[in-house]
Order: C-alpha cells, then sequence, then structure tokens
C-alpha cells in the first residue's frame, strides 16, 4: 500500500504542555505594534524565526553568515530597522556574541543565529554570558559536521555542545522546533526564557526546520516578558544578591545609576572578584540550578497516545515529524505505540522520562540524527526501568517514516 | 584634608590589596589620566561605562566605581559596540594591552576602526603581556628578551597606530606615560569625538620588561620614554637609521566621518517613513 495513503496524520487531540508559560505572573498580553506582520504568512523556518523575534522585542541582532543560518540574518537586515531595532552583520561569530552581551547588559534584548562552525567559536561567549547572567538567544541551526561537514545538509549533533561546550560548570535552557510556527513561537519564548532566568537561551533548530516553508500565524496578542528590575534604589542595591540557590537577581541596564560590575571573574553578591571557596561553590550552584532546579517548570513537551503505549517514540526537532508519522501507521496496525517530542532539551526533562517508565513499556525508542546524544539522557534519566533502544543517522538525511516503524514492529515482536 | 580628585572614581571594594598593580607600573597612571579627563570634561559618571578584557590593563575597569564591564581577553571591543549601539546616550571607555588589541583581539580591533563605532579605545602598549609573567607580544621590538623569547624575539613589531589609522580611525594618537597633559588631552579629544577615537599609550612594565631588557625601574623606564620619544612632525625629516628604537608620538589622525551608529539609527528611521 502506498505509504501516503495510509500515513495521513488523523486529526487527534495533541497535549502540549506549557507549563513554562505560566509560571510567572510577570507575564502581560501585550498588544502587537504596527511593526509586527500579524496574520497568516508561508514563512521558511528562518524567516519565522527572524519575525519571533522582532515580535518578541529583540532591539539588537548580530550574525555572520553561515549556512543553513543566513537567511535570519537576511531578513533581520531590513525587517529590524522597520521595527525599531538595529542589525547588524558581525565580523565573525566570536563579535557577534559579543555585541550581543554588551546590548543586553545596556538594557536590550538581543539575538545571534549560527551554525556548525559558528556554533564552536561562540563557545568562549556562551560561558561568559552564562557567567554574567546575560538575557540572550542564540539560534543554532544545527547543520552536518564535525567540522565543516555539509553545509547544506542537516544534523542534529549539537545537542551537548550548546550545553557542555564552554569550559566549566553553568546551565542553559535549549529549546527544539519541529516546524515553522514552532520557529516563531519558540523564539519568542526563548526571549521570555531568558528574560525570566537571565540565561543563555539556545533555538535548536536544524537544516530541515529552517529551510521548510509552512503556514505561519502571527498573533493580534503575545505574552512577553522583561527581566526583573531592582526594586532598591542605586547605593542599597547589592547587583547579584539573591533569597536563595535558584533565585534570579534583578538586572538593571548600564546608565541608570546602578554602577554595576560586571565580570566573569568569580564574584561576590557585590561584583567585587573573589578567589574564595565559598563565593565560588555559591556562585556556580546557583548559576546550575536556578536552571537545573527550575527544569519542572521548565518542561515543555508534546505527547500522543501515551496512556495504553507499549512502546514510545521520542523525538525532537525534525526528526519528531516522521516519528509521529511512524506513530499514526503504527497505530493503525494494532500496535500500541505512543509519541513523546520534547520540545526542552535543556535543562534535560527527566521527570518527563520518569513519568512514562513508570508504566510497563517494551521500549523507548529514540530516533535522533547524530551518534547518540538525547538517548544518552533519556537511558540516564529512565533509572534503568525500561529498555531503551536508539535508532541513529548521523546527519544529511532524514529518517524515514518505514524506518522508523520498521523499528517499532521489531522492538514489539 | 583634601580628597585626591581621582580617589571619587575608585571602587573600594576589594578584601586586601587595594588593587594588583606591582609599584612603578604605568597602567594606573593611565587609569589616573582617564578619570582626570573624565573629570576636567565634568562628565556624570553614571553614563561612563569602562570596559576592559583580560590581563594587566584588562583589570583597569574592575577599580572604576561607576558601570563596568570586564569581559573577554581580547573582546572589549565588541563588548562595548553592543553596550553603544544599545545606549548612544553612553560614554563607552575601553582600555586594552597591546597583547589582547593586537593578537586575539587583533580582528575586534581592526573591525571596530572600520566601521567607525563611537567608542574611546586606549591600548596601554608595555611591549609584553605582564599578567602571565612577561611573554612577547605583536609589539614586543626585535631582539628584546621575554619569557617566551629567552633568546631574542624574532618577530617584527605592529605599529599600532599605523594599523588603526589604515582602517579609517577618525582619531588616533600615540604617547607614553611620560607624556601626562598630551594623554589627558588626546582622552578628551577622543570622548568627545564622534567616533572611534585610539590612542596608544606606551608605558612601563618594570617588574617583566624593564627587568629583562635591563633598561631599569619605573622611573628609568619614563627617562627612557623621555629620551627617545620624537614627534611625528619632527620624525618627518629623520631617517630611518635615526629612528631605530624611537618613540614616534603625536595625533597622527584626526578627522570626522559618519559614525556606525549614527548611520544605523539613519536606517531605522528610513525604514519607518517607508512603512
Amino acid at each position: 500500500m502506498p505509504a501516503s495513503q495510509t500515513w495521513l496524520p488523523v486529526p487527534i487531540a495533541i497535549s502540549v504542555n506549557s507549563t513554562a508559560l505560566l509560571l510567572s505572573s510577570v507575564l502581560k498580553k501585550k498588544k502587537m505594534n504596527k511593526r509586527i506582520l500579524t496574520g497568516t504568512h508561508l514563512f521558511s523556518g528562518d524567516e519565522a524565526c527572524a519575525e519571533g523575534a522582532i515580535a518578541a522585542g529583540c532591539t539588537l541582532f548580530a550574525g555572520y553568515p553561515i549556512t543553513p543560518a543566513t537567511e535570519i540574518s537576511e531578513r533581520l537586515s531590513w525587517r529590524l530597522f522597520e521595527a525599531g531595532g538595529i542589525f547588524v552583520q558581525g565580523a565573525d561569530e566570536l563579535d557577534s556574541l559579543t555585541l550581543v552581551i554588551g546590548a543586553v547588559h545596556a538594557g536590550a534584548k538581543a539575538m545571534t543565529a549560527t551554525s556548525g562552525n559558528g556554533i564552536c567559536l561562540m563557545q568562549e561567549c556562551i560561558g561568559y554570558a552564562a557567567m554574567t547572567e546575560a538575557p540572550c538567544v542564540i539560534v543554532d541551526v544545527q547543520r552536518a559536521g564535525p567540522g565543516t561537514g555539509i553545509a547544506t545538509k542537516t544534523m542534529q549533533g549539537d545537542i551537548y555542545q550548546v550545553r557542555y561546550g564552554s569550559n566549566a560548570d553553568y546551565a542553559i535552557i535549549a529549546l527544539a522546533p519541529d516546524s515553522c510556527q514552532e520557529m516563531f513561537d519558540l523564539t519568542v519564548e526563548a526571549f521570555n526564557l531568558a528574560e525570566m532566568y537571565r540565561v543563555p537561551t539556545f533555538i535548536l533548530a536544524d537544516e530541515i526546520i529552517a529551510h521548510l516553508r509552512e503556514k505561519v500565524v502571527i498573533p493580534e496578542e503575545i505574552e512577553l516578558v522583561s527581566r526583573k528590575r531592582p526594586k532598591l534604589p542605586p547605593g542599597e542595591f547589592i547587583p547579584f544578591r539573591t533569597e536563595s540557590d535558584t533565585d534570579i537577581p534583578p538586572m538593571p541596564a548600564f546608565g541608570e545609576g546602578y554602577r554595576m560590575p560586571v565580570s566573569g571573574f568569580t564574584h561576590t553578591e557585590t561584583g567585587s572578584p573573589s578567589n574564595s571557596y565559598e563565593v565560588q561553590n555559591s556562585l556556580v550552584r546557583r548559576l546550575w540550578y536556578k536552571i537545573e532546579k527550575n527544569a519542572d517548570k521548565l518542561t515543555k513537551i508534546e505527547t500522543l497516545y501515551l496512556d495504553d503505549a507499549e512502546v514510545v517514540v521520542l523525538a525532537y526537532g525534525s526528526v519528531a515529524r516522521v516519528a509521529k508519522s511512524a506513530v499514526f501507521r503504527a497505530r493503525e496496525e494494532g500496535i500500541k505505540a505512543g509519541y513523546l517530542r520534547l520540545i526542552t532539551l535543556w535543562p534535560f526533562p527527566d521527570q518527563a522520562i520518569q513519568d512514562i517508565t513508570k508504566r510497563k513499556l517494551r521500549a523507548i525508542v529514540v530516533p535522533e540524527m547524530n551518534m547518540g546524544q538525547v538517548v544518552r539522557e533519556v537511558t540516564r534519566a529512565a533509572l534503568g526501568r525500561t529498555e531503551i533502544t536508539s535508532l541513529l543517522k548521523p546527519g544529511v538525511e532524514l529518517h524515514r517514516p518505514q524506518e522508523i516503524y520498521d523499528f517499532i514492529r521489531r522492538v514489539m515482536k | 584634608m583634601k580628597k585626591h580628585p581621582a580617589l571619587q572614581y575608585f571602587r573600594f571594594d576589594r578584601p586586601g590589596n587595594l588593587h594588583l598593580w606591582c609599584a612603578g607600573c604605568g597602567i594606573p597612571q593611565v587609569w589616573y589620566y582617564t578619570t582626570k579627563a573624565m573629570e576636567e570634561l565634568n562628565l556624570d559618571m553614571d553614563k561612563v561605562v569602562w570596559v576592559g578584557g583580560s590581563g594587566c590593563t584588562g583589570r583597569m575597569c574592575t577599580y572604576y566605581a561607576g558601570d563596568y564591564l570586564h569581559t573577554l581577553h581580547g573582546r572589549p571591543l565588541g563588548f562595548a559596540t553592543g553596550i553603544k549601539l544599545a545606549n548612544p546616550e553612553l560614554t563607552v571607555i575601553c582600555h586594552m594591552g597591546d597583547g589582547e588589541a593586537s593578537a586575539i583581539g587583533g580582528n575586534h580591533l581592526i573591525q571596530t576602526a572600520r566601521r567607525n563605532v563611537d567608542l574611546v579605545a586606549i591600548v596601554i602598549n608595555n611591549f609584553n603581556y605582564s599578567m602571565t609573567g612577561g611573554q612577547f607580544s605583536p609589539t614586543t621590538p626585535v631582539d628584546a628578551f621575554t619569557m617566551t623569547s629567552q633568546l631574542g624575539n624574532i618577530e617584527y613589531p605592529f605599529d599600532l597606530c599605523q594599523l588603526v589609522a589604515a582602517c579609517g580611525a577618525p582619531y588616533v594618537a600615540r604617547w607614553t606615560t611620560f607624556h601626562v597633559r598630551q594623554v589627558i588631552n588626546s582622552i578628551k579629544k577622543g570622548i568627545q569625538k564622534k567616533g572611534f577615537a585610539f590612542i596608544e599609550v606606551i608605558a612601563q612594565c618594570p617588574t617583566q620588561y624593564g627587568r629583562r631588557n635591563k633598561i631599569g625601574n619605573g622611573v628609568a623606564m619614563m627617562k627612557w620614554f623621555k629620551a627617545n620619544s620624537i614627534r611625528k612632525e619632527k620624525a618627518k625629516e629623520m631617517s630611518k637609521a635615526e629612528l631605530e628604537g624611537k618613540f614616534i608620538i603625536g595625533e597622527s589622525v584626526d578627522t570626522e566621518k559618519a559614525e556606525f551608529g549614527a548611520s544605523l539609527r539613519e536606517l531605522i528611521k528610513k525604514r519607518a517613513s517607508i512603512g
């Protein structure tokens, strides 16, 4: 039977867990200004991402041309000026991210976009952004690698790099879109989360999503978050004082009279450099815990047919689209297959994995386009309760629905 | 007792030592010259941001009582550009060492000069990487001794002022720490200049460079600067051989051209009127 006839997705209720958007009282619905292209469009993923940045109130974008992220720069090079922001073509990825971090400390909302070798070059600045708690958005449109790889082909190879690429320990947030609409929605959300948590926040897209063209709806109203501001006046405000190790310090901008001491050095709550164990201990723990201990609040997942599932296909990004179609086919053939899509990749949604392993499963199948990055996290989070099987393709070619379907059948035999 | 006028700019929050510079170092002199320029221009400290990177010079901003961004080695100009673009009301002053500005940060330096971002970039050139123990940098003279050129330096040094001038910066000047008034005036001019102002200050590092090259302590090194500094007007009449080992000082560029941030804001106006 031709695949195209049997695999049409059937209309079904999809539950999207969006606690991240509900968690804060600081959320305000903002009426879009006329510079935002509300309505229905046919956009590529990159274009949707650019429009998401504008809708989120991005006032500075700096990026260096690199396939397949270049279209984000190209669109913002004229659209951002229309929206009252500034586009700068960086001299390289280092230049781009340093501009972004400088701008956010001066009060801007800022973003950069890159891929492949570019995300490697940004690693030094990513650690610096984490250390200085700079709320910035970094779009990584993953491409085939390692090294230069294949610029125009896809891969999901940077999962660990965005999390662990810079020196020493810090935490970040990463979201993985699976459609052009999500390129828009998650870019807005990335700005909100970056502002809320004062942390570099990543969009982990891949070449397929970036170059796909789909319907994108830009709503009339959108929820925007701005960073917490100091309640105390200059002189009384302690720059990095927090109430607990999961708390985020308020953030004034340069030029507001707070005389902010911002440094990549290990620093005390007053901002002065320190060599002491106590200062390092409390700072590094807070940089880690403010994200990792809030993982449940940050978790966004999409689920299908989990209630009676005997096998669960766990996927993210472009592969999730294929995985979903394979799950539909399996259901049609009477196999009790479930579907779990990770939208939040970092902090890793351990709880979501533990929830599904509480039930009796034959296996969790993890198809991904790398040599096994997310499957390693799934294995860790599953605590040995269930069998985890990996279906790997190291980039360039997306999984075919048939491949995942056959794999499900093999697991269920 | 009357307080020293520079003290209002100093951040007294370090446990232990007030600062880390050695006795006789030229860097704190330039720290003072910068605050003196700010004081003479009557600038509001709340609107002046200092940006620095790593190394002995990179630490300068961390002793400044106003807003500062203490950044990555070699990259203060990128961060400073971001700050200036986000808030054009701010005066942004960057201090960099010679290694930071011309080796690891060479691209940031030439690109920022080419774009003509409205910043003041002060490079303190003490001919070596001091913080790490005195290794040769791209400005170390040929044959000089450092911890990584113990047989004598074989690399040709950069002329930073010529480099930045070639990139199109509208203000370029070189002085030494001996030229107190000239440095202060140049920093003042740089702050007032709508564009990229580059000031190289040749400074003494008695602990590393002076000692290894047998020039002497801080005072001896400043005397060395005084004896070997040649005004650029006079240098034009001298031969290459006569200029060997001399420091050519003075303002080499002082012009006007469109500034990066202003040009970007023009684009906003242009697009806004169409939309």
